[in-house]
C-alpha cells in the first residue's frame, strides 16, 4: 500500500491515478487506497470522479495532520503557501486548519481561557475557534488547562522581521543552507571523515544531511545564540569534552574505569556533535566575514534605524547593476519600503524598472504580488509612522549585547523583532500601554475569554510560570523563536512561551512563496 | 418453600448415567390480546430479545373481499398496530435487528414496516425470484445485519445477507433435487452465509461457489430422511430430526456429534429450536408437535410438556420462548447459580447464605450457625456472588429481592468485598423489571440484556416511542448525555416534526424548549426529518438552532436554499464546504445568476477564482470582465503570453495587456509592457540578422550578450532607447569587457568620460580577473575616500598607508594595520601606529 500525500489539489495528483498502467494492471489485481494528508479535499475527489477512477479505490480516508511538533516548544503546520493564500489570494483554508489544529490542541491540553490577537487573520481564526467550541458543546473533555493564554499574530502585522537577516546560529543556518522539516543539507567537503590509512582518497559528493533539534545537547545550547557568541561557546565545550576524556588517566580502580566506560558513548556523541557544529560554524563564518555580507547587513541596519529610507539606495542600485540574486534585491527593497511606510512613487518606479530591465519583464507579476501584500507600496499622504513604532516598542537597541544578551534585540544584533516585542509587552505590562502603536499596525486587536468549567481553574503556585501559546499566522522565523525562548528563560519573566506557526520561514523562502513566474507554467 | 417454584414449574429428570438438563419454564405474560382462534392459521413472527410479535391472519385467502389483517403486538400481547393487508400474498414475516417488520411476498418483493405499522420501503429479491415465485423463505440474522434467504419455485436459493445493503447472491444448484427439499436452514460460517439443505437423507452445504455434500458424523442409519433441522442462536450448533424420530445434535460445521436421542415420535414436528444456555456443558433442543413439546438433551430420556394450545417457539440466546394464544413462557435450562441455591437440600454456599438470612429475619440463632458453616469453608464471598448472580436470573422481583438481601447480609461479614457486581446487578434489575413490565412488554433476561447492551435497549424503547422511559433509564444509568438523553430527545423531536396537525411555530418552539439544555443535539438531523415529511419551512426554522454551520449546508442545498447554504458554508470557515456549495451552484444555476451570487460573497468568489486559475482560465477572464477588473485582466494576458510559442501571438497578447493596464490607469505596467514588446521585436530582428539567441532575455542580459560578441553599437542603442541609468550601463560594460579580457577597450571606455560609478570598481574588477597590472592603472583615479581600499586591492601597502595617514582617518589606518605582516612591514607599522595615535588625539 502506498500512502499518498498531496500538497495541492490542483496539481497533477489526480492525473497520476489515471495512467493506464495503474488502471489496467491486470497481471496483479491490487487494491488502491487513498489516504489524504493533511485533509480530505472535495475538489480532489471530484477531480478523481471526473476522471472516472474514484470508484476503483477500496478505501478513501484522511489522516488529519494539523500541527506537527518540531521541538519541545515548537509546532508547525508546514503549510507552505499559507501566507500567500491568506494575503494574496484571499483563500483562508489554512486558517480553518489552524483553528482545527487549535481545537485539537485544546481537546488534549484543555480549554485556553484567554485569547489575544492582532490582525485580520487572527480575528478570523479566533472567530472560528469560538464557533467550533459552541459546536462541540457538551462533548468536551475535562482537562486542566495547560495554556493560560493564546496569542494569535498575523504575519502582516510585522512584515519587517522576516526580511531582516537572522543572526542567531540556527537562523543563519536557515538563511544560508535552508532547514527543511528539521533537516539541513550541507556541502560535504567540511565533513570528510579523516581516517588514517585512507588518507583523503575521495571526497564525498552527497550533501551531508543533519537533523537539527534540541535533542542534541550542544545544539540546544547554541542554536539560539547570536552567531558571534557561538565560537566562544564551542571552544568552551571543546575544553570540557577533552577534559572529560582526560579523566581516564585518573580512573584507577575498576569501578572508576567502569564508570568512565559507561559514559563513553555519551562523550563520543558529544565529540562528534562538536565536530559537526565546528564545521558548520566555519562554513557560516566564511560567509559572515565576507565584505558582501557586511555591506548588506549595514544597509539593512540603516533602513531599520531609519537612515536614508526615502531615497534610492546606492547599495541596492549597485547590487542590481551587478545582478546579485533577485531575492536579495527584493528583500532589501521591501525592507526599505516597510521601514519607510512606503516609497516615494518615483523611487518605487525606479526600483521596479531597474529590476524588470535587469532580471526580466516576467517578474512584473511578482512585483504586483509584493505590492498587493503590502511589502512594497507607494507612500501615501500619511505620515511615516515607522519611527514612532520603532521608538515606542524599542525596536532598535544601540548596545545589543551579543555575548550575554539582556534583550531580545540580540537575535538581529540590534533589531528587536516587532512580533516578539508585541508578545513581550502583552505579558507585561499589557497591550493597554501601547494602544496607540497597535492602532498604527494593520488589522484589529482583540481579547476573548473562553469559559473554563468550574473546578478546572488553574491555581498557580507562587513562582509557577504562566504559559502562553504564540501562534504566527503566515509563518515564523528561527530568530523570532530564539527571541521567544530567550524570554522564556529570562530569570524574572514568569512566562513560558510555546510557539506555533503555519510554517517555519525565512526571508528567502517567504519572498519565494510570493513570486510568480509565468514561464514555469509552460506546458 | 423454594420461591422460584411459586410461578414456574420445575422438571427434574434423572437417569442412571447422566445428570440431565434441568429445565425451568417461567411464565412471562398472560397475553393481553384477544385472539378468537388462537394462533391457528396465522402467519406469526416474533423478534428475538423479547421483541414484538406480528400476526397475519388468513394470509392464504386470496379473495379481495376478505383481506387478511396484519397485526403487531408487544411481547405481552398489547396491540401496537393493525391494518388490512392490501399487497400481494405474503409467504413469510420476520423482524430485522432494528425492530422492523419484513413481509416477504410470493413475487419476491419484500415490504418493510416499522413496528408501529408505518410503511418504510420495499425492495425486490430479483427477477429470477419474481419469475419463478417464492416457495419458502427464511429471515436470518448475522453480524452483517438481517438477511433474507429464498427458495424459489425453480428450486434455487437466492440470498441477501444484509437488507440495508442488498447484494443478491444466487447459490449453486443442488444436485438431484426434484421437489422442495425436506428441510433447510441458513448458517453463518467463516464470515459467510451458507445454506444447509436436506434432500431425503442427503445433506448439502451451499455457499457462493459450490454445493458440497456433507455427512453428519454418527447419524443413526435407520433414518432415510432428515425431516427437520435447526441451528442454534450463535450458529455454532446444529440439530437434525430424522424420519425415524431421532434427534442428532452436533456442531454446525458437522465435525462433531454431541448427542443423539430417540423421541419415539415419527410424525413430522411443527417446529424445532435450540434451547441452550451460553457456556452450558450440555446440548439441548426443543421439538414441538401439536400439543406436545419435547426437550432433548444429552441423556436418553426426554422431558415432555403438554401444550393446550397452538404455540410457536421463539429461540433466544439462553432459552426458548413459547407463545400461545393465551400465554407467553420462557423455557430455559436452569442457570447454574439458581440450581445451586434452589436445589432441594443444597449445601452450596449460596443456599446456606439464603437460609442464614432467612433465619436472621426470624431472629433465630440458626443464622449464626449457617453463617459459621460458610465462613469455616471460607466460601462467604462465593456465597454472595452466587446470590447476586442468581438474583439476575430470576424474574420475580420478590425472589430477586430475597436473594439480593441475602447477598447484602453476607457482605456485612466480609471486608474488602468489591461492591461493583452487587451495585450493577441492582441497577440492571431495576431497568429489566421496568422494561419487562406488562405495559412495555420486553421480557429480556439478564444474559440477553448484557449481550444486547443498554444502547440497543434504548433504541428499542425509542422505536416504541417510549421516550420518557428511555430518558429515565438513561438518567438512572448515568449514560453520557449525548449517547443517552440527547439521543432520545433527538428521536423524539424527529417524531414530533412529523405530527401534521400542529403548526410549524408550535413544533419548533416545543422542540427548542425541550432540547435547549441537552448537549450535542444535532438539529440538522431533525430538520432533515422535517424536510422529508414535506415541511420545508419547519426544517429551516429548526436549522437555525443547529450550532454547526457545516451541518446546515447539505440540507439547505437539498431544500434549494442555495444563498443561505452559501452563507452558512462561509460562516463555518471550512473552505472545502464552500467549494461544495460553489460547485453545486455552478451546475444548478445559469452562468449569469451564478456570477451574481458569487459577487455578493467575496470569500466564495475568491475561492472560485482560485479554482478557475488552475482549471478554467476562460471563466476567470469572464469573472474579471464582469467586475471590470482591468488590472487582473492585464495580468491574465501577461501570463497567457508566456504560454505562446509564436512571437507574434505573444506580442499580440502583450498588446491586450497594455490596453487593459491603460484602462486600469496603471501607467507603469502599461509602459513597461510596451518596453517589453519593443525589446522582443528588437531581439527578433537582431536574432535574424546576427544569429545570436536573444529572444526572451532581459534587457540587461541582452546588452551583456551583445557586448560579449562585440556588438557594441547595438548595446549602446539599447542603452539609449531604454534609458538605462548610466551607472548600471557602466557596471555592465565594465564587467563584460573584463570578462572578455578586452583590456584595451576597457581602458578606452574608462577614459571616454568621467565614470559615474567611480574607478574603484575598475580596480576591483581587474583584480578579480587577476590582472594587477591593469588594476594599477585606475588606482590614481579613485576618489580620496576610496584610495585606501584601492591600494589595498592591488596589494600596495605603502600606498595604502600613505593614503590613510594623509586622511588621518583612524579606522582606515587600523584597516591597513590589520593587513600588515609583522615581519615585512615593520617600519610601516611603526609609522601607522604613530599616525593613529595622533588621529585618536584629535
Amino acid at each position: 500500500m502506498h500512502a499518498i500525500s498531496y500538497s495541492h489539489v490542483m496539481q497533477g495528483f489526480p492525473n497520476f491515478f489515471c495512467q493506464p498502467n495503474l488502471r489496467e494492471d491486470k497481471l496483479q489485481p491490487r487494491d488502491f487506497h487513498i489516504l489524504f494528508v493533511p485533509r480530505r479535499s472535495l475538489l480532489c475527489e471530484q477531480r478523481l470522479k471526473e476522471k472516472g477512477v474514484l470508484n476503483s479505490f477500496t478505501n478513501i480516508d484522511e489522516y488529519i495532520l494539523d500541527l506537527i511538533p518540531y521541538d519541545g516548544d515548537l509546532l508547525s503546520m508546514e503549510s507552505e503557501s499559507s501566507f500567500r493564500e491568506c494575503y494574496l489570494e484571499n483563500d483562508q483554508t489554512s486558517l480553518y486548519h489552524a483553528a482545527k489544529g487549535l481545537m485539537t490542541l485544546q481537546a488534549l491540553y484543555g480549554t485556553i481561557p484567554q485569547i489575544f490577537g492582532k490582525g485580520e487573520c487572527a480575528r478570523h481564526v479566533a472567530n472560528m475557534m469560538l464557533r467550533m467550541k459552541r459546536e462541540f458543546a457538551g462533548s468536551q473533555t475535562q482537562i486542566l488547562p495547560v495554556f493560560d493564554t493564546l496569542l494569535l499574530l498575523d504575519r502582516n502585522v510585522d512584515l519587517l522581521t522576516p526580511l531582516a537577516t537572522q543572526l542567531t546560529y540556527e537562523g543563519l543556518i536557515d538563511e544560508i543552507f535552508g532547514i527543511t522539516n528539521g533537516y539541513v543539507k550541507l556541502p560535504p567537503e567540511k565533513f570528510a571523515q579523516k581516517k588514517q590509512g585512507e588518507g583523503g582518497k575521495e571526497l564525498p559528493t552527497e550533501p551531508k544531511k543533519l537533523q537539527l533539534n534540541s535533542a542534541e545537547e550542544l545544539y540546544a545550547e547554541i542554536r539560539d545564540k547570536n552567531f558571534n557568541a557561538v565560537g566562544a561557546a564551542l571552544s568552551k565545550k571543546a575544553k570540557i569534552i577533552s577534559a572529560a576524556f582526560e579523566e581516564r588517566h585518573n580512573a584507577k580502580t575498576v569501578g572508576e574505569i567502569k564508570q568512565f566506560v559507561s559514559q563513553l558513548p555519551h562523550m563520543q556523541a558529544a565529540r562528534s556533535s562538536l565536530a559537526n557544529h565546528t564545521s558548520i560554524a566555519e562554513l557560516i563564518k566564511d560567509i559572515t566575514t565576507s565584505e558582501d555580507f557586511f555591506d548588506s547587513l549595514t544597509v539593512e541596519q540603516e533602513f531599520m534605524t531609519g537612515v536614508d529610507t526615502d531615497k534610492v539606495s546606492t547599495y541596492i542600485e549597485d547590487c542590481i547593476a551587478q545582478k546579485d540574486p533577485l531575492i536579495k534585491i527584493l528583500r532589501l527593497v521591501c525592507m526599505q519600503s516597510v521601514c519607510n511606510n512606503g516609497l516615494k512613487q518615483k523611487v518605487l518606479d525606479y526600483y521596479k524598472k531597474e529590476i524588470l530591465q535587469t532580471y526580466g519583464y516576467k517578474h512584473i507579476l511578482t512585483l504586483k504580488n509584493l505590492e498587493r501584500v503590502g511589502l512594497l507600496k507607494p507612500q501615501s499622504t500619511m505620515r511615516n509612522n515607522y519611527p514612532t513604532i520603532r521608538k515606542t516598542l524599542k525596536l532598535w537597541m544601540e548596545d545589543a549585547n551579543e555575548q550575554n544578551p539582556n534583550d531580545i534585540s540580540y537575535v538581529y544584533s540590534g533589531y528587536a523583532p516587532l512580533s516578539v516585542r508585541l508578545t513581550q509587552v502583552l505579558a507585561r505590562p499589557g497591550w493597554r500601554s501601547i494602544e496607540e502603536v497597535l492602532k498604527m499596525l494593520p488589522g484589529p486587536h482583540f481579547e476573548e475569554r473562553q469559559q473554563v468549567p468550574t473546578g478546572l481553574h488553574k491555581k498557580r503556585q507562587p513562582g509557577e510560570n504562566r504559559t502562553i501559546l504564540v501562534f504566527f499566522l503566515g509563518g515564523v522565523t528561527y530568530a523570532e523563536i530564539a527571541a521567544l525562548r530567550f524570554l522564556s528563560n529570562m530569570e524574572d519573566s514568569g512566562t513560558e512561551y510555546i510557539i506555533a506557526a503555519t510554517k517555519l520561514i525565512n526571508g528567502t523562502s517567504w519572498i519565494k512563496s510570493l513570486m510568480d513566474s509565468p514561464e514555469e507554467n509552460l506546458p | 418453600m423454594t420461591p422460584a417454584l411459586s410461578k414456574s414449574e420445575r422438571i427434574v429428570s434423572r437417569t442412571n448415567d447422566y445428570t440431565c438438563n434441568e429445565m425451568r419454564k417461567i411464565e412471562l405474560y398472560e397475553m393481553g390480546w384477544n385472539l378468537k382462534d388462537g394462533l391457528r392459521e396465522c402467519l406469526v413472527a416474533a423478534a428475538p430479545y423479547g421483541g414484538p410479535i406480528s400476526l397475519l391472519k388468513g394470509h392464504n385467502r386470496r379473495s379481495p373481499s376478505a383481506r387478511p389483517q396484519l397485526e403487531i403486538y408487544s411481547s405481552s400481547g398489547l396491540p401496537l398496530a393493525s391494518f388490512p393487508w392490501k399487497s400481494g400474498v405474503v409467504k413469510q414475516l420476520g423482524w430485522t435487528v432494528s425492530d422492523d417488520l419484513l413481509c416477504v411476498q410470493e413475487d419476491g418483493t419484500v415490504l418493510v414496516y416499522d413496528l408501529l405499522g408505518g410503511f418504510k420501503r420495499h425492495f425486490s429479491m430479483g427477477n429470477e425470484v419474481s419469475q419463478s415465485q417464492v416457495l419458502e423463505t427464511k429471515i436470518f440474522h448475522s453480524p452483517y445485519g438481517t438477511g433474507v434467504a429464498i427458495l424459489t419455485g425453480a428450486l434455487r436459493f437466492t440470498l441477501a445477507t444484509n437488507i440495508d445493503d442488498i447484494k443478491l447472491r444466487r447459490l449453486p444448484e443442488v444436485p438431484g433435487l426434484q421437489g422442495a427439499p425436506s428441510c433447510w436452514a441458513v448458517l453463518t460460517q467463516d464470515r459467510q452465509s451458507k445454506v444447509l439443505v436436506a434432500n431425503g437423507s442427503h445433506l448439502f452445504i451451499l455457499d457462493n461457489t459450490a454445493c458440497t455434500p456433507v455427512t453428519p458424523p454418527g447419524l443413526s442409519p435407520q433414518a432415510s430422511s432428515i425431516v427437520h433441522m435447526c441451528v442454534s442462536f450463535s450458529y455454532k450448533y446444529l440439530a437434525l430430526l430424522t424420519d425415524s424420530g431421532h434427534v442428532w445434535m452436533g456442531t454446525s460445521n458437522l465435525k462433531e456429534k454431541l448427542s443423539e436421542v430417540d423421541t419415539k415420535i415419527k410424525t413430522p414436528p411443527k417446529q424445532m429450536a435450540w434451547c441452550r444456555r451460553p457456556k452450558s456443558q450440555q446440548p439441548s433442543a426443543v421439538v414441538m408437535w401439536d400439543g406436545l413439546l419435547i426437550v432433548v438433551g444429552e441423556c436418553k430420556e426426554t422431558i415432555q410438556y403438554h401444550l393446550d394450545d397452538d404455540s410457536i417457539l421463539v429461540p433466544e440466546l439462553d432459552g426458548v420462548r413459547i407463545i400461545s394464544g393465551t400465554h407467553h413462557e420462557l423455557l430455559q435450562e436452569v442457570p447454574g447459580a439458581c440450581e445451586e441455591i434452589f436445589k432441594i437440600a443444597s449445601m452450596a454456599p449460596g443456599a446456606l447464605l439464603l437460609e442464614a438470612h432467612k433465619e436472621y429475619e426470624k431472629e433465630s440463632q440458626k443464622a449464626d450457625e449457617y453463617l459459621r458453616e460458610i465462613k469455616e469453608q471460607s466460601l462467604l464471598s462465593e456465597a454472595v456472588r452466587q446470590c447476586v448472580e442468581a438474583a439476575g436470573h430470576e424474574h420475580e422481583p420478590e425472589t430477586q429481592k430475597t436473594l439480593l438481601r441475602a447477598a447484602s447480609f453476607g457482605k456485612c461479614f466480609l471486608s474488602n468485598f468489591p461492591p461493583e457486581q452487587f451495585v450493577s446487578m441492582c441497577r440492571d434489575l431495576r431497568v429489566l423489571n421496568a422494561v419487562r413490565d406488562y405495559t412495555v412488554g420486553i421480557p429480556l433476561t439478564h444474559t440477553q440484556f448484557k449481550q444486547m447492551t443498554v444502547q440497543v435497549l434504548i433504541d428499542r424503547l425509542v422505536y416504541r416511542k417510549l421516550y420518557p422511559l428511555a430518558i429515565e433509564i438513561c438518567r438512572y444509568l448515568k449514560t453520557p448525555e449525548y449517547q443517552g438523553v440527547s439521543r432520545v430527545l433527538k428521536h423524539w423531536a424527529c417524531y414530533k416534526v412529523q405530527q401534521k396537525e400542529e403548526s410549524d411555530e408550535v413544533i419548533a418552539k416545543a422542540v427548542s424548549v425541550k432540547l435547549a439544555d441537552a448537549a450535542g443535539i444535532f438539529y440538522s438531523e431533525i430538520a432533515t426529518k422535517a424536510y422529508e415529511s414535506g415541511r420545508t419551512e419547519l426544517a429551516i426554522k429548526l436549522l437555525e438552532f443547529e450550532p454547526r454551520s457545516g451541518e446546515q449546508v447539505p440540507l439547505l442545498l437539498k431544500m434549494k436554499k442555495s444563498p443561505l447554504a452559501l452563507s452558512k458554508a462561509i460562516e463555518s470557515g471550512d473552505t472545502d464546504l464552500v467549494y461544495t456549495v460553489v460547485m453545486y451552484l455552478k451546475n444548478e444555476l445559469n452562468r449569469g445568476d451564478f456570477f451574481m451570487m458569487l459577487r455578493n460573497q467575496p470569500v466564495a468568489l475568491s475561492l472560485y477564482k482560485q479554482f478557475c486559475k488552475h482549471q478554467e482560465q476562460d471563466t476567470l477572464k469572464d469573472l474579471f470582465n464582469q467586475d471590470d477588473d482591468h488590472e487582473e485582466l492585464g495580468n491574465l494576458y501577461v501570463k497567457a503570453s508566456y504560454k505562446e510559442q509564436r512571437l507574434e501571438a505573444r506580442i499580440a497578447l502583450l498588446q491586450s495587456a497594455v490596453d487593459e493596464y491603460y484602462k486600469a490607469k496603471n501607467e507603469f505596467s502599461a509602459k513597461t509592457t510596451e518596453d517589453e514588446m519593443r525589446l522582443l521585436r528588437f531581439q527578433r530582428k537582431l536574432e535574424e540578422e546576427k544569429g545570436e539567441l536573444l529572444v526572451g532575455f532581459s534587457l540587461h542580459d541582452t546588452m551583456t550578450t551583445l557586448l560579449s560578441v562585440g556588438l557594441h553599437k547595438h548595446a549602446e542603442q539599447l542603452y539609449k532607447d531604454f534609458r538605462v541609468p548610466d551607472k548600471r550601463f557602466w557596471w555592465l560594460k565594465l564587467k563584460s569587457l573584463a570578462e572578455k579580457e578586452d583590456w584595451e577597450e576597457l581602458e578606452k571606455f574608462g577614459k571616454s568620460k568621467k565614470s559615474p560609478i567611480g574607478y574603484l570598481p575598475f580596480v576591483e574588477v581587474c583584480i578579480k580577473h587577476h590582472n594587477k597590472y591593469e588594476a594599477k592603472k585606475y588606482v590614481s583615479k579613485v576618489t580620496p575616500e576610496q584610495k585606501v581600499k584601492a591600494h589595498l586591492a592591488v596589494g600596495d601597502m605603502e600606498g595604502a598607508a600613505e593614503a590613510a595617514i594623509e586622511r588621518r582617518n583612524e579606522s582606515e589606518i587600523s584597516t591597513v594595520l590589520s593587513r600588515c605582516s609583522a615581519t615585512t612591514d615593520h617600519l610601516l607599522m611603526e609609522r601607522l601606529n604613530r599616525a593613529k595615535a595622533t588621529a585618536v588625539k584629535k
